[in-house]
């Protein structure tokens, strides 16, 4: 019955849809979107690839923009040293303290160590003692009798005093700076001129354990001068009382013309004397005594920038090595992918080492650590590129194009190669980490050695930290913290890269 | 193409290009080695005129096409890899080298047998539950844990475990006793630091390749016809899952020891890595083990690419067969 109405359909039953003029299609409500554009929007979405975005970018700035702004102590002058005497400080910054950044340790002590610390307390005033949790007490397994104390000390303090020879004109400028701020930096010196340790300015026996008079005081042996000598005319400390027999703050050496004056300084004040700030390390400095804040960013700036150079060059020679092996096919496929085969059977190391013994010396550390790098990185990304190559080689507009005319390198370049700038993108910027994790890997084992008194990287500071691990953890801890930050966020980063350029993979991982 | 014939021929194809790709490699290393300047340093009380002729006598040197012939003769196909020069002065490369490789082994072995049932697990799990808070807990722990890298484990292991909570000692006991229960306590922080990223790894993988298994329609198609959840999980969606997984897992297994190096070192394990290390950082570099860890490395990375390609082909017969385009 229905076949009868579909034959014979009268013209008067059909009617145009648009009632004036010609069809159009309805209008885009939305603007066109380019490739990155869609791609930023995708990646925005993943909240975890941009928090690790943020993150990387707040790394990157702090390896940049640190070593402009703060002082690094150990490279005011290559020549100036002062910085070893302060070394192994824990990291101190005001108003953390409640997470054990406030300068202190605990540590048990004897009792003449206890008895040097009140030393220090009674001369300077800056008592290494925060707290005391055990006091007096007898190790019964001790093979003497020996008193002991549980402390809990401020190691900046506990730092002390040392011997310093100064010239004539160091001599008065320390007196000037301190009668300008009232800072006592210089202390008296002492009758034994046979004792080496600085910290000692009281009676006490060989092995510097302090005889106490009657009180339990501490008994001086300040060296005491004559009323005219005037070489000293600056503050005097409170047991300085006598004028008829004022201390000795200086003990004179050297020639009447060419004198020199061995002083005890305070370290603590010593340091606010050169520096203009009292000693507060933010991350510490390590067994050298260089601060590990800056230090550290130095390292990141190093260890990026390498990466990057390396991230940069693996790019270029694999993109070409790939679009070759994967626009022409065929017999220079296959050479180029043996090659590719041999060159990546070779392990990392073998390749590091072997660069290492025979460039080190003529080229440099860093250039043969690059070549190392360089040789076998840019597989991965040619093997990448190629398959994007065999992708889109058959397509019907590159057929198009070459019988217009177009040259082979002309269609590799500008036709089927931005197809697969999502892939290289995301394989370049997941280089970098690989690089520095290698990197670092090579230098902890010793293979390379980056370090130096001004560069250095961040292996190298987590090797030089491991010695320490027990005792001042935090010399390898916050180059730890760098490096996994780094890691995690990478990862996460690259995570959100390949999604954003490549949907069809989400989820997959 | 015949099943078993076309199986052999595949097998016996990449067995020979990786033994080609091997003594490529293993001879570029020789004459790389074989360049560097190896004058022994002038030392004090040694007898200069008596080292120059021990070493005439051992064949350093003659011209470098002969050195070859005589180490691809001697070395490769008989097995002797001459005589300790500076580590271990007058010992035998190979029987030194072979003396330490259980300790290598062992520490390997042992991570395994645990990282790869926990990752397995975990990953199982991880994939049943998908987008759950179960998922989502291990798949933050799997993205931590694969990021750190293994050093970093190694010293918070160190200093969490040994250090504050004397759990475990430093460094693994002496000796070479493996299977002892002493022994095995103290390689127990290796085994976490060596495991943790290998655990992280498979968990991810497994995942993903379950979650795609998961969600694939030949697996509806089951739940239709009536199987219930776990017959479906187990019986089709597991081995499929499987396939790419298990080759993977075999590779681990050979190719983890090319990766131990930091650990035995950190651990002080007497392994195979250490002696590399020290073999290229001493004052005195020693060749002789140098080239031959050099070898042993490669072979390991060639062979653990190799048995991860077979057993695909084993596996998965689409492969086997070959997709030609």
């Amino acid at each position: 019955m229905n076949e009868k109405l579909y034959q014979d359909i009268p013209a008067s039953a059909f009617e145009f849809v648009p009632e004036e003029g010609r069809m159009h299609d309805k209008k885009l409500e939305t603007k066109p979107v380019g490739y990155f554009k869609d791609a930023m929007i995708r990646f925005s979405r993943n909240k975890g690839s941009v928090v690790a975005a943020f993150i990387i970018l707040f790394l990157v700035l702090y390896a940049i923009f640190i070593p402009m702004f703060c002082e690094n102590n150990y490279t005011r002058a290559l020549t100036d040293t002062t910085y070893l005497n302060y070394t192994k400080l824990p990291p101190k910054v005001e108003g953390l303290g409640w997470l054990g950044m406030d300068g202190t340790t605990t540590e048990t002590v004897n009792a003449a160590t206890y008895n040097a610390y009140r030393g220090i307390a009674v001369e300077t005033g800056l008592d290494p003692v925060v707290e005391i949790y055990r006091e007096n007490y007898q190790d019964p397994t001790a093979s003497k009798k020996s008193y002991f104390y549980d402390l809990k000390v401020d190691t900046y303090y506990k730092m002390g005093m040392m011997y310093m020879t100064l010239s004539p004109d160091e001599f008065e400028k320390i007196q000037a700076w301190q009668d300008e701020t009232g800072i006592q930096v210089i202390y008296p010196a002492i009758t034994d001129s046979k004792q080496t340790d600085a910290n000692i300015w009281y009676e006490a026996d060989r092995k510097g354990a302090p005889k106490l008079d009657k009180q339990g005081n501490l008994q001086d042996i300040y060296r005491t001068t004559t009323k005219d000598d005037t070489t000293y005319h600056s503050l005097r400390i409170a047991a300085d009382n006598d004028p008829e027999k004022p201390l000795a703050y200086a003990r004179v050496a050297g020639t009447s013309s060419n004198k020199s004056y061995i002083v005890r300084v305070s370290k603590y004040n010593y340091f606010q004397y050169r520096y203009g700030f009292e000693p507060a390390f933010v991350f510490g400095t390590n067994a050298r005594g260089q601060d590990i804040f800056t230090r550290l960013a130095a390292g990141a700036r190093f260890s990026f920038i390498f990466a990057i150079c390396i991230s940069a060059i693996n790019l270029f020679i694999g993109a070409i090595y790939g679009a070759i092996e994967g626009y022409y096919g065929g017999a220079i496929d296959l050479v180029m992918e043996r090659v590719s085969d041999v060159l990546s059977g070779v392990p990392f190391m073998v390749v590091t080492t072997l660069f290492q013994l025979h460039f080190a010396n003529k080229v440099g550390v860093i250039p043969s650590l690059l070549f190392a790098f360089v040789l076998t990185g840019w597989i991965g990304m040619a093997s990448r590129v190629r398959m994007q190559f065999y992708r889109f080689k058959g397509q019907e507009y590159i057929l198009a194009a070459r019988t217009l005319g177009a040259s082979d390198w002309r269609l590799m370049f500008k036709h089927i190669f931005p197809n697969s700038l999502g892939t290289i993108i995301t394989g370049s910027v997941l280089v970098i980490p690989g690089v520095i994790f290698s990197e670092s890997s090579l230098t902890y084992l010793g293979i390379v050695n980056l370090e130096s008194s001004t560069t250095t990287s961040v292996g190298t500071m987590l090797a030089m930290g491991k010695d320490y691990l027990a005792t001042d953890p935090y010399i390898i801890l916050f180059p730890a913290l760098f490096i996994s930050l780094l890691e995690i966020s990478f990862n996460l980063f690259g995570n959100g890269l390949r999604d954003a350029f490549n949907p069809s993979l989400r989820g997959a991982e | 193409m015949e099943r078993g014939y076309g199986m052999v021929k595949y097998v016996f194809k990449r067995i020979l290009l990786m033994l080609m790709v091997f003594l490529i490699i293993i001879s570029m290393c020789f004459v790389l080695v074989k360049l560097l300047p190896d004058k022994p340093a002038e030392q004090f009380g040694k007898d200069m005129a008596l080292i120059e002729m021990r070493r005439e006598a051992l064949g350093y040197n003659k011209p470098l096409f002969e050195q070859y012939l005589i180490f691809v003769q001697k070395s490769l196909i008989g097995g002797d890899w001459g005589v300790s020069e500076s580590l271990y002065v007058g010992q035998d490369v190979w029987g030194k080298f072979m003396e330490k490789m259980p300790a290598t082994v062992a520490v390997n072995l042992y991570t395994m047998v645990f990282a790869v049932p926990l990752g397995l697990i975990f990953g199982i799990y991880a994939a049943l539950r998908k987008n759950k808070w179960q998922d989502q807990v291990i798949s933050t722990a799997v993205i931590l844990f694969v990021s750190v890298p293994s050093y970093v484990y190694a010293f918070l292991v160190q200093y969490f475990l040994c250090f504050k909570l004397k759990w475990f000692p430093f460094q693994v006991e002496a000796g070479y006793d493996f299977f002892s229960w002493k022994m095995f306590v103290s390689m127990v922080p290796a085994i976490m630091s060596l495991g943790f990223g290998t655990v992280a790894g498979l968990t991810r993988y497994t995942r993903a390749e379950l979650t795609e298994v998961l969600t694939s329609d030949f697996l509806l198609l089951a739940r239709t016809k009536g199987l219930s959840k776990a017959q479906t999980t187990v019986r089709h969606a597991m081995r499929n899952a499987m396939v790419p997984i298990f080759p993977m897992i075999l590779g681990e297994f050979v190719g983890i020891m090319g990766g131990s190096l930091i650990i035995e070192q950190i651990f002080g394990i007497p392994g195979v890595g250490p002696l590399y290390v020290s073999s290229i950082t001493a004052a005195q570099p020693d060749y002789n083990f140098f080239l031959l860890l050099s070898a042993f490395y490669t072979l390991i990375g060639l062979a653990s690419g190799i048995i991860v390609d077979i057993s695909y082909g084993f596996i998965d017969p689409r492969i086997r067969m070959g997709s030609k385009k």
